[in-house]
């Protein structure tokens, strides 16, 4: 297992995660670097959803689920910390952009605020104004913050909701198929964030799509049924991968 | 074994805390909630079980087969009104069915897709209407017009049957069930017309395609398949019919005899209740009431469980034959 | 033309048509019929004193005796007073039922059994949730057994299944991944249940609130037993009121021709009533479930 040599934000350790009965994942450890990009990849089925959904305890709100091992965040075991604060430090981007349908705008992306910690108006439109600017969404939207969240495109609507998650200022963002209900524009414009947003967060990106992961990350996990089988620096990954099902996977064999 | 990250020092970035207790509150005043409407329908069991109890010792069994209803004699059995309720009912439904089928029939085969909603909302309008203005619409409008013209036709036709001896008053058995006929139709109407719309395109398509016609599709199509939704709307209109009052005791005659023709006056458990409930001269009466409304509820309720449990399997049924 | 077997199928399958599409006609006979008289007697006495003025004393028109029809004033403040202690019990606790069911029960067996307590609930002949009230309070509050309060309590009853299930519908329909969007940030359990999901359930809500209160309101047979008797305007809760439907039995059970021409008033006014809110109800839910179909 390869350690990255800076920081280790957000630590798994033998993590499995059950749906009733059945194993979705299984004695998963992985270091997730500080500050740079970790791509979960692998073909479908192999977990990599269920893996990002314990990283923030979404996994446990469906029914009849049960986790097993650790996750620490900065040496917090999030396992023992109430799972709210555990969410508002840890923030998550879904497949489908989710904005809040009855809800404008500035109301969607202050939502984390109005709810959790009320701060002044000022604050507020200050940190509104940051996380549009981080989501690259500023401009297109800076005269319409009052509309309704709908009236935006799907690819604008998924910075929306990226700009939501940042406005918590969490410490990790995690992101589950960002791309995958997009078009190759709003994707690319999607990734070019990802590099951007790495200076001053912790990203965890599942992907379906190798190149994709190439292209925005800097360390890369590969699962498979459930199993860690693959975890280094992306370059090493994808050029040099050490194990064979990895090398299958890369070049397109199954999956 | 787990060990803490050896490579970070805990993040500085100051958080507020999160109470517990919004949360625990929140569930504790919803549980109490659910709880409630639990224990209401086990509380109406208990609470009209508890009230009967005089009765139900000084008579036992006797008050469900007794024929007659003698608050002074202190005799109290449930039995004209049982039938009552269930003659009322049965002719209710016997009128409603064929209509409510036909409605629906027309409505998901043969109506404009455009007609139909707007249409089937109208009809359920029918059951929005209060129970008290059927029943006084049914006494000023409908009375005479049963005693006048309806009646007279109905004895010399049907005369010979015995079912419609006596004089008509207009005041009887038949105006209430004819006033109870409309009011289930909406039941029966909204229920069908939805099993028939879950019947899936193939069914027809293979009808359609061995040279059938609309209405052997329908026969022998739609309906068998729709079946056990019709049935369970059928089942649901009855339970409907068998606890209406206001509309039942402005009609009927309010006579607590076990009624001989169509053109008696009768009386139903719920228009008993209603009609006799004041007049509480004998100290048995009002337990006895009791348990005339313990035995209406029972009877509904087992009703209603039926029609849904018979819901619940067809559309299980169709969840599992669906392509 | 052949009139073999093919052509009488044929001629058969129109007939069908035709006898079904009459019954259409026929079962909508009695709604427009009623709707009529309703309209054409009861608007007879409508003015604006109908509404404020109160029952008047029973008479029947013969000569050199005039009738009045003053009003309904007294049945409509009854009616009012009725309703809204009626609802400010049955909501709470539909609501908090619903809410639990779909929060903490999901898709949970527990779930399904308070969403059958409450279809079993609306079953329960509204006589018969008068006879229960009847004999609850005459053991425990026997002063009140005869009053505004035991009748909201009874009329409670016949709305809380309306509103448990018609609240529980609108917050099923509001999809998983409003859920999911709102505790991802860190949201608590119990402001993502009201002030996110509670409130974009809200249209459907309210109308299963309002088609509850249109239900009670033309609830006549628990208020006969409780809360029947007077025609003078309401005093105090804790006493016995008149009420809209109460007015109509009156009109039914008398001999007084003004009595009866109120009545008609008193019809016409809950027709109206629960003939609107049912259609506004029925386009509030159609304006909702579009309004969800546009996210993502």
């Amino acid at each position: 297992m390869a350690i990255p040599s800076v920081g280790v934000k957000m630590d798994v350790q033998h993590l499995s995660a059950f749906y009733g009965e059945h194993r979705a994942i299984e004695d998963i450890s992985i270091p997730m670097a500080d500050r740079e990009v970790t791509a979960i990849i692998g073909p479908s089925g192999c977990g990599k959803s269920t893996l990002i959904r314990c990283l923030n305890r979404l996994h446990e709100t469906a029914p009849k689920t049960r986790v097993e091992g650790s996750v620490f965040l900065d040496g917090d075991d999030l396992y023992r910390l109430d799972p709210t604060v555990v969410r508002r430090r840890v923030g998550m981007v879904f497949q489908k952009p989710n904005p809040f349908a009855t809800m404008s705008i500035y109301n969607n992306v202050s939502a984390p605020l109005r709810f959790n910690s009320r701060p002044s108006r000022e604050v507020m439109d200050q940190t509104v104004l940051r996380a549009l600017k981080q989501a690259a969404l500023w401009e297109e939207v800076r005269d319409r913050l009052d509309s309704a969240a709908t009236s935006l495109s799907g690819g604008q609507q998924q910075r929306l909701c990226i700009a939501r998650a940042l406005a918590a200022d969490p410490e990790v963002l995690l992101m589950d198929e960002p791309c995958s209900a997009l078009d190759p524009i709003a994707t690319s414009k999607i990734e070019d964030l990802i590099s951007q947003l790495k200076s001053n967060y912790t990203v965890i990106i599942v992907t379906h799509n190798m190149q994709q992961a190439a292209r925005v990350s800097d360390n890369t996990a590969f699962l498979y049924l459930g199993k860690l089988i693959e975890f280094g620096p992306t370059e090493e990954l994808f050029e040099r991968p050490k194990e064979k099902l990895t090398e299958s996977y890369i070049t397109g064999r199954f999956g | 074994m787990t060990r803490g990250n050896p490579f970070r020092a805990p993040s500085s970035r100051k958080r507020r805390k999160v109470s517990k207790w919004g949360d625990r509150i929140f569930l504790a005043l919803t549980a109490v909630g659910a709880a409630g409407v639990i224990g209401i329908l086990v509380a109406l069991v208990v609470v009209l079980y508890h009230g009967s109890l005089p009765i139900i010792n000084a008579l036992g069994i006797k008050f469900l087969y007794t024929q007659t209803w003698n608050p002074y004699g202190n005799v109290y059995g449930i039995v004209p009104f049982a039938i009552g309720t269930l003659l009322t009912s049965a002719i209710a439904l016997l009128i409603a069915i064929p209509l409510s089928i036909g409605a629906a029939i027309f409505l998901t085969q043969h109506a404009p897709t455009w007609l139909r909603e707007p249409v089937a909302q109208v009809v359920q309008l029918l059951a929005a209407i209060p129970s008290v203005v059927y029943g006084f619409w049914g006494l000023i409008v409908l009375v005479p017009i049963m005693r006048y013209d309806v009646d007279p036709i109905l004895a010399n036709v049907l005369g010979w049957t015995g079912w419609f001896s006596g004089r008509h008053i207009g005041l009887d058995v038949l105006t209430a069930s004819v006033v109870l006929s409309i009011m289930t139709v909406p039941t029966i109407t909204a229920i069908s017309k939805d099993s028939m719309m879950a019947v899936p395109r193939s069914q027809k398509e293979a009808a359609i395609s061995l040279g059938a016609t609309d209405w052997e599709v329908t026969r022998r199509a739609v309906i068998p398949y729709a079946r056990g939704g019709i049935i369970a709307g059928v089942v649901l209109g009855l339970g409907r019919a068998l606890g209406e009052t206001m509309a039942v005791t402005l009609v009927i005659g309010n006579a607590n005899v076990i009624p001989t023709s169509l053109f008696s006056q009768g009386q139903t458990i719920a228009s008993l209740i209603a009609n006799d409930f004041f007049e509480q001269e004998t100290p048995l009466e009002l337990p006895a009431l009791l348990e005339a409304a313990l035995f209406l509820l029972i009877i509904t309720l087992a009703v209603n469980i039926v029609a849904r449990w018979i819901l619940a399997r067809f559309e299980a049924g169709r969840a599992v034959g669906a392509e | 033309m052949k009139f073999n077997r093919a052509t009488r199928r044929k001629l058969f399958s129109h007939g069908m048509t035709v006898l079904t599409g009459a019954t259409v006609v026929l079962v909508l006979i009695p709604l427009f019929w009623i709707i009529y008289e309703s309209a054409i007697l009861g608007a007879s006495v409508f003015s604006l004193g109908f509404f404020t003025q109160n029952i008047p004393a029973p008479c029947s028109p013969h000569p050199g005796v005039t009738c009045s029809t003053n009003g309904v004033g007294s049945a409509i403040q009854g009616t009012v007073y009725l309703l809204l202690l009626a609802a400010l019990w049955a909501v709470p606790v539909g609501l908090g039922a619903a809410i639990f069911a779909v929060e903490y029960g999901g898709e949970r067996a527990i779930a399904r059994v308070i969403s059958m307590a409450a279809d079993v609930l609306s079953g329960v002949p509204s006589i018969v949730a008068g006879m229960f009230i009847y004999a609850l309070l005459i053991v425990y509050y026997p002063l009140l057994v005869f009053s505004v309060i035991s009748g909201s309590l009874a009329l409670g009853v016949i709305m809380l299944p309306i509103v448990m299930r018609t609240s529980e519908e609108a917050l099923r329909t509001i999809p998983h991944s409003v859920r999911e969007a709102a505790l991802a940030l860190g949201i608590s359990r119990w402001k993502t249940s009201v002030r996110i999901i509670l409130v974009a359930a809200m249209p459907g809500v309210l109308t299963g609130v309002l088609l509850s209160i249109a239900r009670a309101a033309g609830e006549a047979a628990p208020l006969l037993l409780l809360d029947n008797g007077s025609l003078h305007p309401c005093m105090s809760v804790d006493t016995v009121c008149q009420s809209l439907s109460l007015t109509i039995y009156l009109g039914a059970t008398s001999p007084s021709q003004n009595w009866v021409s109120i009545a008609w008033g008193a019809a016409l006014i809950l027709v109206i009533l629960v003939l609107g809110l049912s259609i506004v109800s029925q386009l509030v839910l159609n304006r909702t479930a579009r309004k969800w179909g546009q996210v993502g």
